[in-house]
């Protein structure tokens, strides 16, 4: 899925709606309101979930049409499946590694973008470093492609300040390849991290730098311990949310690296992509995409904790 | 430029500031210009032809400006269909999630009932689960629905994403009108329907703009289910349309390119005209009331 910016913060319920009037309420109007929206969500989870769990505990399905129920064999063989787990370990690697990277820059980004400088050029600027994220996957790996080609700019550039004697295959080298995947994946998405904090940046309140200012409080002391703290729950909640939308990713790794060369790169998602539409292994396929489901939804519980509170 | 009678500690401070802001604003500009970067690369590329796309040193416009791509792309059917179908799936998804997202944000916005903490924590939680995991169910779904490639299929398992976003962002901008725009309309004898549509619709108007426009960018630049739930080239969307170029064309950049300017342009417009919407509507936000 591609990331979804998050919705410009709820201002605080309290003071928008009053709880003074309440609309004439027959009823179940209010139930009337959500229904089409939840039958259809409610559908298009609840069937999909059922049957990918279902799926995974047959051989054959969808290729056969009476596939064999096996239980909890494909567990054992995908769990037993030494690919399995080096594709575990390097999507850990990538979702850890993008994660830091998208905050470090984005967070760096919205701070330089939110600095005392003329509302235009802060338009212009903001607009210009959200760029990266717009794009379809497609155009983001290829362009990269394009960059990172042995023959193409970055070697060239980094010959020309002396610091590479041969071109790298940034892409092709097993051992640079996911370093590579994660410059990509991190141009692609710190703008999401940036726009997050700039607009959590602009709710805290402006007496706390004015009474740190006055304690003689430098840029980095107003950050650490005005900044950092007021957005804690900001930052805990977009570092989750992508976490788990970077821990499924598909297009990038599939587009830019195929999960190789060999399985340098390979990532549950494409593990499971590979299995289902290269191999026609459907069953094994659903195997790890349930896998993939039981990791994310650890993850979601946690997130969910944190946001029910702002409910 | 500073008035001379100033004291001097004034001026030291001016001139400090001055410092700061030049600096910042040539960070802003380096850092802008690397990020950036990979977009002016693709354009150059697009307008290069094929024999100058690695040729060194690297310049970012060609002497000649090769449009041999781009006519290309322009005159061939395929790159039409690809177009089309994008845009069909997109103002489908986007159309139906505004229409049932906004009706179930006026519910959660307007009301107190029991199990809306159940429901709210649930439309946030479908924005989690795993698209690949619901790919390999929704491929046996689709076929056995007879919706394999169809963009039917496309626009339905798009609601999985699209729909929650909408509710979400819709339910955020009508948090913001106050309570008195419904009390007031109430009284003037409108029904709760009647209230939403012709009350706070035209008031939550950004929000709607802005919640369209990133339902459509998430529409336009969807592929793993267009990849997977489509075959034929008549039900290509526009990224696994570009995606296939590659495999087809081999090395034929200024094509390849000169497609991904172009399938990047709709969204690219409608984010720029955008903008001007996200930021009114986060200052209406802020007003309130």
């Amino acid at each position: 899925m591609p990331t979804a910016p998050v919705p410009t913060p709820t201002p605080d319920k309290e003071d928008a709606v009053t709880p003074s009037f309440r609309l004439p309420t027959a009823a179940g109007t209010p139930y009337l309101f959500l229904l089409p929206g939840l039958v259809i969500l409610g559908a298009l989870l609840s069937v999909p979930l059922y049957k990918v769990v279902e799926y995974s505990l047959y051989d054959n399905v969808i290729v056969e049409r009476n596939p064999t129920f096996v239980g909890l064999d494909n567990y054992r063989d995908i769990l037993g499946d030494p690919g399995y787990w080096s594709a575990g370990f390097n999507t850990i690697v990538f979702t850890v590694g993008s994660v830091i990277g998208h905050m470090i820059v984005g967070i760096g980004l919205a701070l330089l973008v939110n600095a005392d400088i003329h509302p235009r050029a802060r338009t212009f600027f903001r607009s210009m470093l959200v760029l990266p994220w717009i794009f379809t996957a497609v155009v983001v790996a290829l362009n990269w492609q394009l960059l990172l080609n042995p023959f193409g700019l970055l070697n060239y550039v980094l010959d020309w300040l002396g610091l590479i004697t041969e071109p790298l295959d940034w892409l092709g080298n097993p051992d640079l390849a996911m370093w590579s995947l994660l410059v990509i994946s991190t141009w692609r998405g710190y703008p999401f991290i940036m726009v997050s904090f700039l607009s959590g940046l602009q709710t805290v309140p402006k007496e706390l730098y004015e009474a740190a200012e006055i304690d003689g409080a430098g840029f980095w002391h107003k950050f650490w311990h005005v900044t950092l703290p007021q957005l804690k729950p900001v930052i805990f909640g977009v570092a989750l949310l992508d976490l788990i939308w970077t821990f499924q990713l598909f297009p990038l790794v599939w587009l830019t690296t195929g999960g190789g060369p060999g399985r340098a790169t390979e990532v549950l998602s494409t593990l499971t992509f590979r299995l289902a539409f290269v191999d026609f292994e459907f069953a094994r396929a659903a195997t790890v995409a349930v896998s993939i489901l039981i990791i994310s939804a650890a993850f979601t519980v946690l997130y969910l904790r944190n946001e029910a509170r702002r409910l | 430029m500073t008035d001379a009678a100033a004291p001097r500690h004034v001026v030291d401070e001016e001139r400090q500031r001055r410092w700061r802001q030049a600096a910042i604003y040539a960070a802003l500009a380096l850092v802008t210009f690397v990020m950036v970067f990979p977009v002016l690369w693709m354009i150059s590329v697009s307008l290069k032809p094929t024999t100058e796309t690695f040729s060194l040193p690297p310049r970012l416009l060609p002497d000649d400006l090769h449009w041999g791509g781009y006519a290309k792309v322009l005159t061939d059917p395929k790159f039409r269909t690809f177009l089309l179908n994008s845009y069909l799936v997109g103002l489908a998804v986007t159309g139906l999630s505004l229409v049932i997202g906004t009706l179930a944000a006026f519910g959660f916005s307007r009301y107190r009932f029991f199990g809306d903490r159940v429901a709210k924590l649930f439309v946030i939680t479908t924005q989690m689960v795993p698209t690949i995991t619901l790919l390999i169910p929704y491929f046996g779904v689709i076929v056995f629905l007879g919706l394999y490639d169809t963009l039917w299929g496309l626009v339905l398992t798009y609601l999985t994403f699209s729909l929650p976003y909408a509710i979400i962002m819709m339910n955020g901008y009508l948090d913001t009108i106050p309570k008195d725009f419904d009390e007031a309309a109430t009284i003037d004898g409108c029904t709760p329907l009647g209230v939403l549509v012709r009350v706070l619709l035209p008031v939550a108007l950004p929000g709607i703009i802005s919640t369209a426009v990133y339902t459509f960018l998430l529409a336009w630049n969807e592929f793993l289910f267009a990849l997977a739930l489509t075959r034929s080239m008549d039900m290509r969307t526009v990224p696994v349309g570009i995606s296939m170029m590659v495999g087809e064309f081999g090395l034929k950049w200024d094509e390849m390119m000169a497609f991904s300017v172009i399938g990047s342009l709709p969204v690219l417009i409608l984010f720029m005209l955008v903008q001007r919407f996200v930021v009114s509507g986060l200052a209406a936000g802020g007003v309130k009331g």
